[in-house]
């Protein structure tokens, strides 16, 4: 079973994320689960959202504390969260920053400019179908294609296609540490 | 075809194919999104019902209680608060024997005011005279919302569906969602049997004076205790229909098992990984989950637990200074049952905390020791409690 973990903060989609993650790997025929863990609800305020992937129908109810990977959606959750808490070797952190951050523990980076990429391509810093595409493309998790479908369905005709190119143009972009 | 949905999704995607005709409701977290969902579809036309929007919950089952007395098919949802403010109503459901459906987004109780999830709300409600059923997972909440409109049309019983908020309201996961056509099979439109008709008057909610309040009451418990039946021949059916079937109880490698997990809700997955694991090690482990905790399932929870050493109830409740509901429940179960196991309470969950494998390992590890010495010291136990910052361990 592989398990990520988004970092966000309230209004940039991590939730939405983790579901448009589940979405693509149920278009492919796997098993998925995602699940947000709210603070007090607030726009700003850090929260974690949690994604289950497997081959079988998945049981467990408990948030993910040794990830596989975990993603990054906001640069300055860096200084306030151990991000990489409880990653499993050999695991990847996909991080939306503009250049590869320092101070994280070893491991195996996938940096995007996704607030960059978000303005370009929706215009508003909503970060998570950018990052996603980064995902996509650091861990091979589902496919490229299979996200872009998800993404489509998800969302309506404008803001598809929007979505899809943050999504291409992110998975493009993305640099492997 | 199967979707990825979240349990309020689920619930509110059950409530449109059973062709509710009244949902009223007032938005409580984490039950919202049901409701703002099926305003979506009678906006988009998806639904034909009446959405009446209401000022608090109490009216939103007052409103549900009139729709069901002249006919109509009425829906709610709500959670914690939402449903203590309904209290007062859920009794006037039941004794007008009206056949409601409720879904409850299981959430804690203020003070202190908490959000997350936990099953006192529903736990306070349930000698309210509804029938109660806890689901596992996003599946069975749609399958028992189609379930539960048939038992409360053909018992004219009230019925309310829980499922643990967050945990399965917030997460998104498949599920396979009936033809429209499949479930009008299933489910034919109801028909009530003494509609509040101005053509053929009747009187609802007369004063039940002493010479009779208590042979209504009766006939109330009667119906209530009937339900146990009509659960599993609807469930049947509905398992014919459709490939799936849960039953009073769900047995998980429970019959030969010395230590058994009694579970409600969705914890229940959490810990059926744990047992295959403690199983693969040989330990002799199972869990039962109860389904229908209203009526509760005496018969069969017996058949399922006698030959156990020990059983465990986990549970994410508090009778505040005794224990938890479910424990004192199955003790009520069990008593004058010969040979009965040992049994032990963990009290887990409370307010949103995480039931990890963790703890419920450590709640079987317990188990085992009053297996190996044949007696319970501590019946009551709270998993994951931090100690220090009660004054314990100090």
């Amino acid at each position: 079973m592989i398990e990520v973990r988004f970092h966000g903060r309230g209004g940039q989609g991590a939730v939405t994320a983790a579901r448009l993650l589940v979405e693509a790997a149920f278009l492919e025929g796997k098993y998925g689960q995602a699940f947000p863990f709210f603070g007090a609800e607030r726009r700003g305020a850090p929260i974690v959202a949690f994604a289950r992937i497997d081959d079988k129908p998945i049981r467990t109810r408990t948030q993910v504390y040794e990830p596989s990977h975990v993603v990054v959606l906001d640069p300055t959750l860096l200084e306030v969260t151990n991000v990489a808490a409880g990653l499993k070797a050999g695991g990847i952190v996909v991080v939306n920053a503009k250049e590869a951050p320092t101070g994280l523990p070893a491991g195996r980076l996938a940096v995007v400019d996704a607030t960059g990429i978000a303005l370009e391509t929706l215009g508003a810093p909503i970060t998570n179908t950018a990052i996603l595409g980064a995902l996509a493309r650091a861990t091979k998790l589902v496919s490229l294609d299979s996200l872009v479908r998800a993404v489509g369905n998800y969302f309506g005709d404008k803001l598809a296609e929007k979505n899809i190119a943050a999504v291409r143009v992110a998975y493009e972009r993305t640099k492997l540490l | 075809m199967k979707q990825v949905l979240t349990g309020n999704e689920a619930a509110a995607i059950a409530a449109k194919l059973a062709r509710v005709k009244v949902i009223s409701a007032y938005p409580i977290t984490p039950q919202t999104a049901i409701v703002e969902k099926l305003a979506e579809f009678v906006a988009n036309g998806e639904l034909d019902a009446e959405f009446m929007k209401v000022e608090s919950e109490h009216s939103a089952m007052s409103a549900c209680i009139g729709a069901a007395a002249v006919g109509a098919r009425a829906f709610t949802a709500t959670s914690s608060q939402g449903l203590m403010l309904m209290s007062e109503m859920l009794y006037i459901a039941a004794g007008l024997r009206l056949p409601i459906v409720m879904a409850n987004a299981n959430r804690a109780l203020s003070a202190p005011l908490n959000i997350w999830c936990d099953q006192q709300d529903s736990m306070a409600v349930r000698d309210s005279g509804w029938v109660q059923l806890y689901c596992e997972d996003n599946q069975e909440i749609l399958d028992s919302i189609l379930q539960a409109y048939r038992v409360a049309e053909e018992l004219m019983l009230p019925v309310m569906v829980c499922f643990d908020g967050y945990i399965l309201s917030h997460t998104a996961e498949p599920v396979d969602v009936p033809e429209q056509e499949e479930v009008d099979d299933f489910l034919p439109p109801y028909r009530p049997r003494h509609p509040l008709d101005p053509a053929m008057p009747v009187t609802m909610g007369p004063v039940g004076v002493p010479e009779y309040y208590q042979e209504i009451r009766y006939m109330l418990h009667e119906a209530v205790r009937a339900a146990r039946d009509k659960i599993v021949e609807v469930d049947r059916e509905y398992g014919k229909r459709f490939g799936r079937r849960y039953g009073l109880v769900e047995c998980y490698r429970s019959d030969d098992a010395e230590i058994i997990l009694l579970t409600l809700g969705s914890l229940s997955g959490t810990a059926k990984d744990l047992i295959d694991r403690s199983r693969k090690r040989g330990e002799r482990v199972g869990l039962v989950r109860v389904r229908a905790y209203r009526p509760f399932p005496r018969e069969v929870l017996v058949k399922a637990l006698e030959h156990a050493k020990v059983v465990a109830v986990l549970e994410k409740d508090i009778s505040l200074g005794w224990a938890g509901a479910l424990f004192a429940d199955v003790s009520c179960a069990l008593a004058n049952v010969e040979g009965a196991p040992l049994l032990m309470n963990f009290i887990c969950g409370l307010g949103g905390r995480d039931v990890s494998p963790l703890q419920i390992r450590e709640a079987l590890r317990a188990a085992a020791r009053a297996a190996e010495v044949g007696e319970v010291k501590r019946p009551v136990r709270w998993l994951g409690l931090r100690e220090k910052l009660v004054g314990l361990g100090i």
